[in-house]
């Protein structure tokens, strides 16, 4: 007989372990559906395994790295049904998941469907971005957790936000070689952001925990270059380092290993596969899944939870996890309103206290409007089709409308990554250029796969519908 | 580019374009190849420019490349496994070399 789970979480971050606990507690079927070889997102990334094969590496990462091990630990000796290692590549609305591990594809029926699948750094499209030697600050700090490396020669750290400092401090306690870090960040925007700092103040932890960064940083020596604009990167066949203006004078910093860093964005791919509404986030610039404050979406059966539908950092993550499963049960039948609510109640005021650092963090590290909307025509936007900003200035003035159509101008969007690298900069780029709201001009339409598999993985797949399920699995 | 903080994890012997390369348990491919040697992992089929890994996510598809004969994987999602073959992609794949 076919009975499908309760929930399938896709994501094994801080929100969806977090689900998947609640739901466990709850009596709840639930499988969790994850791309990475073992539970903890990016954030925890490995967790497991540096806690128990390198714990004095915590001294680096961070207590709040080692509080995922906790999470994971715990769902792995719980009942609940975890795919690791398993791309997913399409949902469907009714709470169908196809996913694949490599080898075979597989068809996942489940009641419900919780999102967990997290955010991304925003792409920072600056001249010479994509030379080798030039990685996002989150990968490198990705290669320490997973694999304890970090950069031989002079790194220099480029952009803002509280990822590039939480890098930067990370790189040198690891004895990394630091040149410099270049932020955008200006007094400026520290004015901006001192209307946001009574509300801030409630979440102190956040507050101390960025101010001892920067006193270690500049206890280090490494120079801190703020301000910055025009950033460039130097190089041929790869990075020699960066160029920029700040204080009215030109830099130039050598460095082997560049770091680029503006913030992170939710990662659409998956709700945007799904049709479900999005909005805009002024401030910050990115394209959010509306969801109520259970994280439910205009699709019913569809639940957001973590930073996909709106970044609020990891421990406001965990919490929007388990408020999804709590409307899942009670719309399941499986408590009560009453129950929902007397469970929600400190979930809720817990998710007040982590929200309210966010308009501080909104406020004081905008993504600057040279990477929205990059001046040098040169810059290259869509990575993988090597699509420049002037291409797409072009194209907007032949008439091209909107992203989707600008797909038959110049394929932006087409390559490999789905538009994930380029969407975000080409809808600003098409707004500026048709003098339109980003709103108005729209994003990308995200079709299945939401990665590429092979037809020997779809050919390989069982047809049964009822193959996969929670009687079977 | 990289190095490794520690290397007393377990050594995996693997290939990069045939030249044996010693990987440790746990680590990506892309991981890999990085703390190996600081060349572009591929070049892109459209101006052959060279690129490496950008966002060691998942998200990006700078990394990919052959594993074990099959083309366009992303290097950052595959572990290394004892004997694995990978090779640089480098421009767009030709025809008439493909089996």
């Amino acid at each position: 007989m076919t009975v499908p789970f309760d929930i399938a979480i896709i994501g094994a971050g801080p929100a969806g372990m977090a689900a998947a606990h609640e739901a466990n507690s709850l009596g709840l079927s639930a499988v969790v559906i994850d791309e990475q070889n073992a539970p903890g997102g990016q954030i925890y990334r490995n967790v497991q395994r540096v806690i128990a094969e390198r714990p004095e590496d915590i001294r680096i990462l961070g207590t709040e790295y080692a509080c995922g091990n906790g999470l994971a630990d715990g769902m792995q000796s719980s009942g609940i049904k975890h795919l690791a290692g398993h791309m997913v590549w399409q949902i469907e609305r009714d709470g169908t998941v196809w996913c694949s591990d490599g080898n075979k594809a597989k068809r996942i029926q489940a009641r419900t469907v919780v999102l967990a699948t997290g955010a991304m750094e925003r792409p920072m499209p600056v001249p010479g971005w994509t030379l080798p030697g030039v990685m996002t600050a989150g990968a490198v700090q990705i290669l320490m957790k997973s694999a304890a490396m970090i950069p031989d020669g002079p790194v220099v750290l480029a952009g803002s936000g509280p990822l590039l400092l939480l890098v930067a401090d990370q790189l040198i306690q690891s004895g990394a070689r630091l040149a410099a870090i270049a932020e955008t960040t200006s007094f400026s925007h520290y004015l901006a952001a001192l209307p946001k700092l009574p509300k801030a103040l409630s979440a102190m932890e956040y507050l101390k925990k960025g101010l001892q960064m920067r006193r270690r940083i500049k206890a280090s020596g490494v120079p801190i270059i703020s301000g910055i604009s025009g950033l460039r990167i130097n190089g041929g066949a790869k990075a020699t380092g960066i160029t920029f203006k700040a204080g009215g004078r030109t830099h130039t910093i050598a460095a082997e290993t560049v770091l680029l860093h503006q913030g992170v964005v939710p990662n659409t791919q998956a709700s945007r596969q799904l049709r479900l509404d999005h909005g805009w986030h002024d401030t910050q610039h990115y394209w959010y899944p509306k969801t109520d404050v259970f994280g439910a979406t205009s699709e019913e059966k569809v639940f957001i939870a973590g930073d996909g539908a709106g970044i609020f950092g990891a421990m406001a993550a965990e919490v929007s996890g388990r408020l999804s499963v709590l409307q899942i049960a009670s719309h399941l039948g499986v408590i009560d309103v009453a129950e929902r609510d007397r469970k929600a109640k400190p979930l809720f005021s817990e998710k007040h206290h982590h929200d309210a650092i966010r308009p501080l963090l909104d406020a004081l590290f905008p993504p600057p409007a040279e990477i929205l909307n990059p001046r040098d025509d040169a810059t290259i936007i869509c990575r993988c089709e090597e699509v420049t900003a002037g291409d797409i200035r072009k194209a907007a003035s032949l008439g091209a409308p909107g992203p989707n159509q600008l797909k038959a101008f110049l394929r932006a969007g087409m390559g490999p990554c789905q538009g994930r690298m380029c969407g975000l900069a080409v809808t600003e780029i098409l707004a500026a250029a048709l003098g339109k709201s980003p709103v108005d001009i729209g994003a990308y339409r995200i079709r299945p796969p939401l990665k590429p598999l092979s037809l020997a993985e779809l050919a390989d797949m069982d047809t049964d519908p009822g193959t996969v399920t929670s009687s079977s699995l | 580019m990289l190095k490794r903080r520690h290397s007393d994890s377990e050594v995996v012997a693997i290939t990069v374009d045939g030249v044996a390369v010693e990987a440790r348990a746990g680590e990506s491919v892309a991981a890999a190849v990085l703390v190996s040697s600081s060349e572009a992992t591929r070049t892109t089929p459209v101006s052959e420019s060279p690129r490496a890994p950008y966002c060691m996510m998942g998200v990006c598809f700078e990394c990919l490349m052959e594993i074990d004969g099959v083309a366009n994987r992303q290097a950052c999602m595959v572990q290394v496994a004892p004997g694995m073959r990978i090779q640089r992609q480098l421009g767009a794949r030709d025809l008439r070399g493909a089996e």
